[in-house]
């Protein structure tokens, strides 16, 4: 075999990866996306819990946030994919089916990455929430807002200000941990590069490659990010 | 290097860091240890295969290079925290150079940059996870093999996962610990005990 060029490796010729390795950076942003959306709908409720009067509610959050927080994603994620498939098969026999029935790693991907997100989301949306000063509350509390209208008017936008940054912090983490989706077989970005340098024997190209297209997502959302925090405090005068 | 001034120098140390801090861990490790086999004979011929042969040898070398990129923002940020103040004063009563830095900014950067510090040792805990990837048997690898051998997805991953937090607990009360140490300023002074006080009088 001869040796191919490394643009043509990873072109889009004949001989080239280049689309293979496109799409599957596309379901790494997918995946990484839907997590990502997952964890904020989690995080918005455990913050809500952590910021109760009630003790278990409080105590419960906690208790999710430090677990999530303190054991590797690794193993959160080979829970839900072998935890799952298993739960899947023991429902599955109740019906009569036989056998082993695995779970869409997509599914399974998503949902780990949005529980383990969730901890870290509820931490920065606890913290934006305390950043809300209460004469505003009060105020909003005073023209009569029920708790939905308040929540909608006044206290989601302000959190969503103050948050960015740290969503920004936890995006980057959330991206990350994408690659790890790949132990469970779903083509991402650094699984579509493992196949592709097992069956060319260039590993060397292909996780540079890989590196490098994970390198460009970062800095794009860094950047996104940036000028979403440069809107969001278009109308706050700094101190400094 | 990034607060050296010079200019090649910051440029390599931010690149160095953007890159590290910007790609997944497992990409690297990846890179490091499937990638360097490409280069097999040239490495052979240095001598230095026997190195990058190693799943172990290869984890520790990316999380090094990857912790290492953490850290140095980390140790900068606690850097530029320690007050302008402070260094004149130093300077005004006569410290220079190394004397400079031992007594009064290695203190207070160390000071300032614990607490972070603190919870990168635990992302490193956490990290070492993906070692198992690569074919090394430690707690995740372990407990992968045991679940897809008995097929209890739960209790293995109870005991992995209590395991690590209580590394990491244990993490969390040493650098509290230090912390508690390295700032006798901010605690509340002890209470004087009044009977003593009482006798002497």
């Amino acid at each position: 075999m001869q040796q191919l060029s490394y643009f043509e490796l990873v072109g889009f010729g004949p001989n080239g990866w280049g689309l293979a390795l496109l799409t599957a950076t596309g379901m790494t942003l997918a995946v990484a996306l839907c997590g990502f959306l997952m964890g904020s709908v989690v995080g918005t409720f455990v913050a809500w819990a952590k910021l109760s009067r009630s003790l278990t509610a409080r105590s419960i959050a906690d208790g999710y946030t430090t677990i999530l927080r303190g054991i590797p994603d690794l193993l959160v994620i080979y829970l839900f994919y072998f935890g799952g498939s298993a739960a899947l098969g023991a429902i599955g026999s109740l019906f009569g089916a036989e056998g082993f029935i695995g779970v869409p790693a997509f599914l399974t991907g998503a949902l780990a990455i949005g529980i383990v997100s969730g901890a870290y989301q509820a931490e920065v949306f606890r913290g934006a929430y305390q950043v809300v000063s209460r004469g505003e509350i009060e105020a909003a509390r005073s023209v009569g807002m029920h708790r939905w209208l308040m929540f909608r008017r006044v206290i989601a936008p302000q959190v969503l200000r103050f948050a960015i940054p740290g969503l920004g912090n936890t995006w980057q983490l959330v991206l990350k941990e994408s690659a790890l989706i790949s132990v469970t077989g779903l083509v991402e970005l650094l699984r579509q590069s493992h196949i592709a340098a097992g069956s060319t024997r260039r590993p060397f190209d292909f996780y540079l490659t890989a590196a490098v297209l994970y390198l460009l997502i970062t800095w794009v959302s860094t950047y996104l990010f940036q000028r979403a925090e440069t809107h969001s405090m278009r109308g706050i005068r700094r101190a400094s | 290097m990034r607060m050296s001034g010079i200019r090649v120098l910051d440029a390599f140390a931010q690149a160095y860091v953007f890159v590290f801090r910007g790609s997944p861990l497992l990409v690297q490790i990846f890179l490091i240890y499937y990638g360097l086999g490409q280069f097999r004979p040239t490495l052979q011929e240095w001598g230095l295969w026997g190195f990058f042969r190693e799943p172990y040898w290869c984890a520790v070398l990316a999380l090094t290079l990857n912790t290492a990129a953490y850290a140095s923002e980390i140790i900068r940020g606690g850097l530029q925290a320690v007050p302008h103040q402070q260094v004149e004063a130093a300077r005004a009563c006569g410290m220079s150079g190394f004397l400079l830095f031992r007594r009064i900014v290695f203190p207070i950067a160390v000071r300032q940059a614990l607490p972070a510090y603190g919870s990168e040792l635990i992302l490193m805990v956490k990290a070492t996870s993906l070692a198992s990837i690569i074919t090394m048997m430690e707690v995740t690898g372990i407990a992968a093999k045991l679940i897809s051998q008995t097929f209890r997805a739960v209790e293995v991953f109870v005991v992995a996962g209590v395991i690590y937090l209580i590394l990491n607990f244990t993490i969390t009360r040493i650098i509290m610990a230090i912390e508690w140490w390295l700032s006798p300023h901010l605690r509340h002074p002890p209470a004087v005990k009044p009977a003593l006080d009482a006798v002497h009088v």
